[in-house]
């Protein structure tokens, strides 16, 4: 039988070995819908291999060794191996499109692979891509034209909307040219659970749950809860004032002053 | 003959070698032998032979049709293989031809196809992929969600039956899959092997060597560039 990716009540992260073949010090991690989790760590630190075991279901068959269940069980094979099956969607730093076809035509082509014909869903992807986005995407944009930040914009309304998925992945997105903490609000309003690979302090702040990489292995679990609320309104206002400055210096104009950003 | 043969088709630069490596990496210490066939330069049997130590071989084609010439030297290549003590024979083709497949009715056939060849990719190459067991997609770390979904599903149109495995070759991501199917090989039964497909049609004048440019000059098979109809028979 064929799980089905709607009832996905949790995905649990059972633990490998470090890089020198030790276990990893923890003793499983759950994800559950409409969490938010951020990886961090230096370069090198097996961020990116955590991820991947997350999105290939490593079943101890990975350099880490770690497994991953689906609801308490090992997922079954549809699941593991058809992308439209599977309740995962990445997101990385690439943000070519190979496709050579406006927004509307490639959400539709999508859409099609899927079944699934209906101009409100279609809308609606492109209304949630551009809540993530300060620059307005329209469906008859062409997908090789968006900024990179559109892109990722769309691809992870396309994830949430078409695909559906609720995991979504997405690797150091920082420099995207989106809002992190829209996006983190509506997908937990879908509850959907969103996992971050991220070296930005705003996003680490944002989610619940922090896991702290180090020589390939997870070497703690962070849950901050209030205890970072201060550090992270200050944080936050740091981010508009740099996003304002940014918005400047792309505009042409001289920088005199920052304003928001503690001394 | 013991040897398994597993054929490797796929254009240029999808990353066949990079499949293979992984293929050997699982199956070591199992011995395997390696054959390329390929037009007027190849590389990958002192690479291959280097980093694994296989015995490896490669055959140019030159003016013949690689996949010709292919079909021409398997059999020596599978007791060559035997000789030099291989369970396995891994089978790379030249990769040119979309019309013609290399796989033999006693082989493993793999259409390496790479998810950046753009989402109709797999309907030019109909024929590759149809006959073949397994399709590899590489390089599916460089492309979006939706594209991974939709080029899925074009390989699905133009052959309903056939695996399909997504694989990040340089990484090895997914291969799990094609291995349980290596691992599942049986040696041939029947000793004499055939080709799966229906070759294309054969010897025209062009390929006998006259040069002249447009149908007039020609005589056999002939096509105007207004035809009537198309002269694929298919798969």
């Amino acid at each position: 039988m064929t799980q089905d990716t709607s009832s996905i009540s949790s995905i649990t992260i059972l633990p490998g070995k470090t890089r020198d073949g030790s276990p990893e010090k923890f003793d499983a991690l759950i994800i559950r819908p409409g969490d938010t989790l951020s990886i961090v760590g230096p370069t090198g630190s097996g961020k990116t291999a955590l991820i991947n075991d997350i999105e290939v279901f490593a079943n101890c068959d990975t350099v880490t060794s770690r497994k991953i269940l689906v609801n308490g069980v090992e997922p079954d094979e549809a699941m593991i191996r058809d992308p439209a099956k599977k309740p995962i969607a990445m997101i990385t730093q690439n943000t070519k499109c190979l496709a050579d076809l406006n927004v509307c035509d490639f959400l539709t082509m999508h859409m099609h692979s899927r079944r699934l014909i209906d101009d409100a869903v279609l809308e609606k992807t492109i209304a949630m891509a551009n809540e993530f986005t300060g620059e307005k995407i329209t469906g008859e944009m062409k997908m090789s034209e968006l900024s990179g930040g559109q892109t990722r914009s769309l691809f992870i309304a396309d994830a949430v909307v078409i695909s559906d998925t609720p995991i979504l992945l997405l690797d150091e997105i920082e420099n995207a040219g989106i809002f992190k903490d829209r996006v983190i609000e509506i997908l937990r309003e879908d509850k959907k659970a969103i996992i971050f690979v991220t070296h930005d302090p705003y996003v680490a702040l944002l989610t619940d749950k922090r896991i702290v990489m180090r020589n390939g292995a997870v070497q703690k679990i962070l849950l901050p809860g209030d205890e970072e609320h201060k550090a992270l309104e200050k944080i936050a206002a740091m981010d508009a004032a740099i996003f304002d400055l940014r918005e400047k210096i792309r505009k042409g104009d001289l920088v005199t002053d920052v304003v928001g950003v503690i001394a | 003959m013991t040897v398994k043969i597993i054929s490797v088709a796929g254009p240029p630069s999808a990353g066949k070698t990079s499949v293979i490596k992984q293929i050997i990496r699982a199956l070591q210490p199992r011995r395997v032998a390696y054959l390329k066939i390929d037009v007027v330069a190849a590389f990958e049997d002192i690479e291959l032979s280097r980093e694994f130590s296989i015995p490896t071989k490669k055959v140019y084609s030159g003016d013949m049709c690689p996949d010709h010439m292919g079909i021409m030297v398997l059999r020596d290549a599978a007791l060559w293989a035997e000789k030099e003590g291989a369970e396995y024979l891994l089978y790379e083709s030249a990769g040119l031809c979309l019309r013609c497949t290399p796989y033999t009715v006693n082989s493993l056939g793999l259409c390496v196809i790479s998810a950046i060849s753009g989402t109709h990719a797999p309907l030019k190459m109909a024929p590759m992929i149809s006959l073949a067991d397994i399709a590899v997609v590489t390089k599916i770390d460089l492309v979006s969600q939706a594209e991974k979904e939709v080029f899925r599903e074009r390989i699905r149109e133009v052959a309903p039956a056939v695996d399909i495995i997504e694989t990040n070759a340089l990484q090895g991501s997914g291969l799990r899959y094609l291995m349980k199917r290596i691992e599942a090989m049986q040696a041939p039964s029947e000793k004499n092997d055939s080709l799966r497909g229906v070759p294309p049609l054969g010897v025209c004048t062009i390929c006998i060597g006259k040069k002249d440019v447009g149908w007039q000059e020609h005589f056999g098979v002939i096509r105007p560039l207004a035809s009537p109809e198309s002269l694929y028979r298919g798969e």
